[in-house]
């Protein structure tokens, strides 16, 4: 078994930490630690679909999560934010519990989960992230509609605030879903492959956005598919297939004999992430 | 052949509507009476004017029994969940007779209406649960549960009906106003219940509109920011219980799902806001409740629930057809509209290269006329076709036809149109060619000008790389300001 816990995190952290009861009353992890994550299993049906996973991310860091399909990445995001019921394990946040940290998570979930057809407009999308702000039973006030017009204006769409949302083109919901996210003002970003499925600039406003977030130490965590481009967009990867097969540093972890052993014999992009991995070095 | 399948259709509507007629009549009145006789004018009078206390009382509860179940089924709607309160108010028939059974026998009065809607509402949650569980329990998808339950439970009613037909004297007769609905059985007291009961759900919906949204919307993002997603689908499940049972009395249970679909589901073609759907299908709830409920006041023997699901039908069937966003006859304009725009452009463009090819060294003309035989092979146009379009151009005087010569002139303003066409689809055309990986998202060969979508730079880049290739087309400036692009 590898021994997922790169050296680096672990320096922020008390030594024992493995040895303390899970779900114990004191946090366990250091508040500065964005994401901890120990021990996690989970199952659906009938076998576990991720077990024993665990690493602490640094803060300030855009973090790829990669893995073949059904390799639990994104089960993986829903068990940190107990949207699944987990066999075990613990996830800290800040040093605490998901529950009591939640204000500081903003979720990105796949674009393929909602129906686009639904009766609203995109600045009503982007508002729906501060309704835990606003309040049970209370309505969407100015001040409100206000914060959702500068997060889409952010990501670039402020143009089509008014727009029903089937209207928007892919890139433009997923820009939509990120605007929501945003507006929340959160420490820690989950995103669920907000590249699937966009156009070039969309993608190129994305990875402009994630590394303003880097800029104000914020951490990232995306789902991601496409390996070329690991090397270029983060600085952390987690290499997933139902178990963490590495996690560290781009340049530490993200090496063929890792990708092999998480793509097994299949992976016939590894000759051009070993080139966009040369070209990484050089420009650095 | 449309008269045809409209009648085909049409059969089995009106058998329904009778064999519920004919139902009601058994129950109330004597085997040889089944006439449905027009209303005297005093009948008219006294509906219109709500002169007697109870027919204001009934009309104002299936009013705001209407109001809430527009208002919930919008949000039943968009959850996907519509078919549960079918289940629920089919599965609260055998509860209504076991509830009567139980009752009279132990020498109570069977027929109150809380005893008869607590019995609907225990066996209708059972329902429910029936339903969730072979869900959970078993791999059969909802439709098959939905399936079973609801023939299983309504079989059950029926065949608790026949006994309570058989060991109750007679006095039992009535509770079939509860499969087709009945507001003529409704006393004040139940159309008061039916009422607070309704304003308790609309009251309910208002309060919890915005959590309610972004569940049906997005009920993981919901659960990522803590909101309690199984204790607000309880919620939205129990007020499609709190509607569907007090509804029953008024609609039926037969039709009752037809309250909570119909409203929403022709709303839906009115607006694109999720505001105004719920506030319009509240008004169509209404509208069907309010006329529903005077039509069955008028027609002592036709049941009210007929009465309502026919007047929302009629809404639904207007919404369907003139709805200003999503309406019938409006996407089949604006699909029209779009392939005349698009079929103009080819013209004026067809004619613009036509006359621009032969001569590049010296300033064409395009003001000269250009014969149909030339322009037919640029396009797959028939000469009707290619007419027809010359015509509609000819309406806007972008050209000028000759019909004896069989030619066709640009003018001034037609020359000016076609040089703006023609430059945009070049610059379209190469901001493909070189930026094929960025450019399919951004083409939009609609907007007014390549200016609104791409940055001043590109089209700069682009229009320098036109001219090297064509001669360059002079085009007035766009006389609309530029906005930013995006």
């Amino acid at each position: 078994m590898i021994s997922p816990k790169s050296d680096s995190a672990d320096e922020n952290l008390p030594h024992e930490t493995n040895h303390v009861p899970v779900g114990g009353p004191n946090p366990v992890s250091a508040p500065q630690v964005p994401l901890s994550v120990d021990d996690l299993t989970v199952a659906y049906h009938r076998k576990p679909v991720i077990w024993d996973i665990g690493f602490d991310l640094p803060a300030g860091s855009l973090v790829g999560v990669v893995g073949p399909n059904g390799a639990g990445k994104s089960t993986l995001l829903k068990a940190i934010m107990d949207l699944v019921p987990r066999v075990s394990g613990r996830v800290r946040v800040f040093g605490d519990t998901y529950k009591h940290n939640r204000h500081r998570v903003g979720y990105v979930p796949q674009r393929e989960t909602v129906d686009w057809d639904f009766p609203v407009d995109a600045l009503d999308v982007v508002t729906m992230g501060l309704y835990s702000k606003i309040g049970w039973c209370l309505p969407v006030r100015k001040k409100h509609r206000n914060l959702a017009m500068d997060a889409l204006d952010q990501v670039g769409i402020a143009h089509l605030a008014k727009r029903q949302i089937s209207q928007l083109s892919g890139g433009q919901q997923q820009r939509t879903f990120l605007a929501r996210a945003l507006v929340q003002d959160a420490d820690l970003y989950l995103m669920d492959e907000p590249f699937a499925a966009v156009d070039a600039s969309t993608e190129r406003a994305i990875v402009e956005i994630l590394r303003t977030m880097k800029r104000d130490h914020k951490t990232v965590v995306v789902i991601h598919h496409d390996l070329q481009t690991v090397p270029e967009y983060f600085d952390h990867v987690v290499l997933l297939n139902m178990r963490v097969v590495a996690h560290g540093a781009v340049e530490d972890v993200f090496t063929s004999d890792n990708l092999q052993k998480t793509y097994g014999g299949r992976l016939t992009l590894l000759d051009e992430v070993t080139e966009a991995m040369r070209r990484r070095e050089q420009t650095l | 052949m449309t008269v045809e399948r409209v009648s085909r259709l049409a059969a089995p509507v009106l058998f329904l509507l009778l064999a519920a007629a004919t139902a009601e009549s058994q129950s109330t009145s004597t085997l040889t009476d089944r006439s449905i006789s027009w209303p005297t004018w005093q009948q008219w009078q006294r509906v219109a004017t709500l002169r007697d206390y109870n027919s204001r009382v009934v009309i104002f509860g299936t009013a705001v029994l209407g109001c809430a179940a527009g208002l919930v089924g919008s949000f039943t709607l968009l959850r996907r969940r519509a078919l549960m309160g079918d289940a629920l108010s089919h599965a609260s028939l055998p509860g209504i007779a076991l509830a009567f059974l139980l009752v009279s026998t132990s020498g109570g009065e069977g027929k109150s209406l809380p005893v008869l809607l607590t019995g609907a509402t225990i066996s209708g949650l059972l329902g429910v649960l029936a339903i969730l569980g072979i869900r959970n329990l078993t791999r059969l998808k909802e439709d098959a549960a939905l399936g079973i339950v609801l023939s299983v439970f309504f079989g059950a009613g029926i065949a608790l009906l026949g006994i309570v037909q058989q060991t109750a004297s007679g006095h039992a007769a009535g509770l079939e106003s509860f499969i087709y609905g009945k507001t003529a059985s409704m006393g004040s007291a139940d159309a008061r219940m039916i009422t607070v009961a309704s304003l308790i759900s609309i009251g309910v919906c208002g309060l919890l509109f915005k959590e309610f949204k972004l569940l049906c919307f997005d009920e993981g993002f919901a659960a990522s920011r803590g909101k309690p997603v199984v204790l607000l689908d309880i919620a939205l499940m129990a007020l499609v219980v709190t509607v569907s049972i007090v509804g029953l009395q008024a609609v039926g249970l037969v039709l009752m799902i037809a309250l909570l679909v119909i409203p929403a589901a022709a709303a839906r073609f009115w607006t694109e806001k999720m505001a105004s759907m719920t506030l319009i299908s509240a008004a169509i709830g209404t509208a069907g409740g309010v006329i529903g409920a005077a039509m069955s006041a008028l027609f002592s023997r036709l049941p009210s629930g007929a009465m309502i699901v026919l007047v929302c039908t009629t809404f639904f069937a207007i919404s369907m057809l003139f709805g200003p966003q999503r309406g019938v006859l409006i996407r089949t304009l604006r699909r029209r509209r779009l392939n005349q725009k698009i079929e103009r452009q080819h013209l004026l463009r067809g004619i613009y290269e036509t006359l621009e090819v032969p001569k590049p060294a010296v300033q064409p003309s395009f003001r000269q006329p250009v014969s149909l035989a030339t322009l037919l092979p640029v396009r797959s146009w028939s000469t009707r076709k290619l007419t027809s379009i010359i015509r509609h151009a000819q309406d806007d005087s972008l050209v000028r036809f000759r019909e004896a010569e069989k030619e066709v002139i640009l003018t001034k303003a037609g020359v000016k149109e076609a040089a703006h066409l023609t430059r945009q689809h070049r610059l379209w055309e190469l901001y493909l060619i070189s930026y094929a990986e960025i450019a399919p998202g951004r083409v939009d060969r609609d907007a007014d000008a390549i200016e609104h979508v791409l940055e001043p730079e590109i089209v700069e880049e682009l229009e320098a790389l036109l001219d090297q290739r064509q001669p360059r087309i002079q085009v007035p400036r766009s006389p609309h300001e530029l906005e930013a692009p995006s």
